[in-house]
């Protein structure tokens, strides 16, 4: 079953004088639990392409279904509350809420979506465990090593049980063996869970363990290989 | 704790020094602009208090040419039915009559105009304290045929108490009125300006002198509260009609209530001025606040948080700041206004004297009356809602891809 479903994709920023096509029509299905990494050199349109998927930015044609929901069609805030309930972000730079506990930063999520308290309590306890952070759960992000901040994003992304998550160069700031086990931990919550993870990476180490990956170039998929 | 009003908590202390700094800036222009009100408006209530306390009352009844034209042919004579319909306003808590007019005083070769005021000593006393500024001699008992003297007047005069002081004057229609009175005691008022006002005589015996048995020149009245003054005042020409003039203190006195405006005015310049610097401490550090988060508030959006619910929390943000400043400020500063409300400060030297040639008491007297507090609390409020449209337009106009590379 179609997560995602992009058809003819354009992308056209006009903000300097010089027009800058970024995107230039881009034709693409993900699947339900793909493991798939967007590669390409800087300037391919990567994060431009991560953008429109996450409903952070709006194309200037083209159509994008998440779950069957035009996001293009929905307004601003209406968007904003489709992130909310649908994606969830692992950013480059974990971008916890850094006057939140570990915990916190899981719950937020889930408080913003009015999930009752006890729950949220229970889940996030749950889902920091399942990053092996069950012992870290009252620090805040500045007593956390960038590992440890990136596995407390990874919880606060699933916290509101997405139908993917989006992760923009997740181990772009980590040392090999923090990458090395987020990306296990990741695998395996796609194994197990079935999570849809989309990963925009330079980083082979997470080109090897993605099942799929995507390479764009000037704006366009050039190849779409599956493993 | 609320979620929101935890984070705005969390998040005003993340720059501890600065959050700080913006709360003293607060504080102090709280605690300078309650002790500049505070000061101000106990001034202005000692000034009204003279006005009307010592002499004039909230409310003057008299013939209606007599405020135009001050002669004792301008009286009227009060009967039972004019005492039961004031009686019957309840907010008319004193009721005093007075004969008034211009005599010529003489004491050996010294000659002064002055003028002459018939009181009943026991109402007038309850009313302005008239005993209480006795310096010398006693004062006036019902029917006394002696006279009070203020004080400048007797040393122009050089009378002392005891002596007898020769008056003459224009009586009733034309008459001649001329008398003998012994002087029972001199008067220094507080007020300077009382000092050189007259003397002040039974009230019979001032009807005697002046040939106008049982007529006065006003009625004075004392209302329960300078609330009400305006209210009585149109109840009172209600009920009298057109035969009787009703005036105001501030109307008899225009000089005190337009100073008192002048100085009003005068003061919200200094006190805006405060306001705009302590406007524009708040307002740095919500720009900084601003500009330090923006990646910050473009994650929290991206993730799922509406904009109104971040303009919420930032709104919170501002306000701590505003209200813990403005709360401190004023858990200083009203212990200190009671003191100084019970222990007004003595101005000496050279200052002293200068108040006093304005006819001012030479004594900063203050107010804890609830607006003084009350308005500041309310002026830095409306100041961080204004402080607040900042980052608010910020949030609204956020564009998130920029925001998220901030």
């Amino acid at each position: 079953m179609k997560v995602i479903e992009v058809t003819n994709l354009i992308k056209i920023y006009n903000e300097s004088e010089v027009k800058v096509n970024a995107l230039n029509g881009i034709d693409l299905g993900i699947e339900e639990g793909e493991f798939t990494a967007i590669v390409g050199p800087s300037g391919s349109g990567k994060t431009t392409f991560l953008n429109m998927l996450g409903g952070l930015d709006m194309p200037t044609a083209g159509e994008i279904r998440v779950g069957g929901t035009d996001i293009c069609g929905l307004s601003s805030s209406q968007l904003i509350d489709f992130r909310l309930r649908n994606i969830g972000f692992v950013f480059q730079a974990y971008n916890l809420i850094p006057v939140l506990t570990a915990i916190e930063n899981v719950e937020f999520i889930m408080q913003l979506q009015g999930t009752p308290k006890q729950e949220r309590e229970t889940r996030a306890k749950e889902l920091l465990h399942q990053v092996g952070l069950g012992d870290r759960m009252n620090s805040r992000p500045a007593k956390l090593s960038g590992g440890q901040q990136q596995r407390v994003a990874v919880a606060r992304a699933l916290a509101s049980k997405p139908k993917f998550v989006l992760a923009d160069e997740p181990t772009a700031n980590l040392d090999s063996k923090s990458t090395e086990n987020l990306l296990d931990m990741m695998e395996e919550l796609n194994r197990k869970e079935q999570v849809t993870f989309i990963f925009s990476t330079h980083d082979q180490r997470v080109v090897h363990k993605a099942r799929r990956v995507i390479t764009l170039e000037d704006g366009l998929v050039i190849s779409d290989e599956r493993k | 704790m609320n979620t929101d009003l935890k984070l705005a908590w969390r998040n005003i202390w993340r720059n501890k020094r600065r959050t700080l700094i913006t709360m003293a800036s607060i504080f102090f222009g709280v605690l300078l602009n309650t002790f500049m009100t505070s000061m101000q408006e106990g001034t202005y209530s000692k000034m009204i208090d003279n006005v009307v306390g010592f002499y004039s009352g909230y409310i003057q009844q008299h013939h209606p040419e007599y405020w135009e034209n001050k002669t004792i042919d301008n009286t009227f004579q009060p009967n039972d039915s004019l005492y039961r319909i004031i009686r019957r306003i309840p907010t008319v808590t004193a009721i005093v009559p007075r004969l008034e007019s211009f005599t010529l005083m003489s004491f050996g070769n010294n000659t002064k105009g002055a003028a002459l005021i018939g009181i009943d000593p026991e109402k007038e006393n309850r009313m302005t304290r008239l005993s209480h500024w006795i310096e010398k001699g006693t004062y006036l008992q019902p029917g006394d045929n002696g006279i009070l003297l203020a004080k400048n007047l007797a040393k122009n005069l050089s009378i002392q108490v005891g002596d007898t002081l020769v008056m003459i004057s224009q009586g009733y229609h034309g008459a001649s009125a001329a008398a003998l009175f012994p002087v029972r005691g001199i008067l220094k008022f507080p007020a300077p300006t009382m000092n050189n006002l007259g003397g002040y005589i039974d009230l019979n015996a001032a009807q005697e002198f002046f040939s106008v048995p049982e007529r006065l020149t006003s009625l004075v009245f004392m209302v329960d509260d300078y609330g009400n003054v305006s209210q009585t005042r149109q109840q009172l020409q209600r009920e009298l009609g057109s035969a009787y003039q009703l005036m105001t203190w501030d109307e008899m006195d225009p000089v005190t209530k337009n100073m008192i405006d002048a100085d009003r005015s005068g003061a919200y310049i200094s006190k805006g001025i405060l306001y705009l610097l302590v406007g524009f401490g708040i307002f740095g550090t919500v720009i900084m606040m601003i500009a330090e988060r923006r990646k910050e508030m473009g994650i929290m959006v991206a993730i799922g948080m509406q904009k109104s619910r971040l303009a919420k929390i930032l709104f919170y943000e501002t306000t701590l700041i505003g209200l813990v400043g403005v709360f401190t400020g004023f858990a200083i500063s009203y212990p200190l206004i009671l003191y100084l409300v019970y222990h007004p400060i003595p101005i000496t030297g050279e200052a002293a004297e200068a108040y006093e040639q304005f006819g001012f008491e030479a004594v900063m007297y203050f107010s804890s009356q609830w607006f003084v507090f009350a308005r500041q609390v309310l002026i830095v409020f409306l100041l961080t809602l204004t402080v607040y449209l900042y980052p608010l337009v910020k949030i609204y106009r956020m564009k998130l891809t920029k925001a998220l590379h901030a």
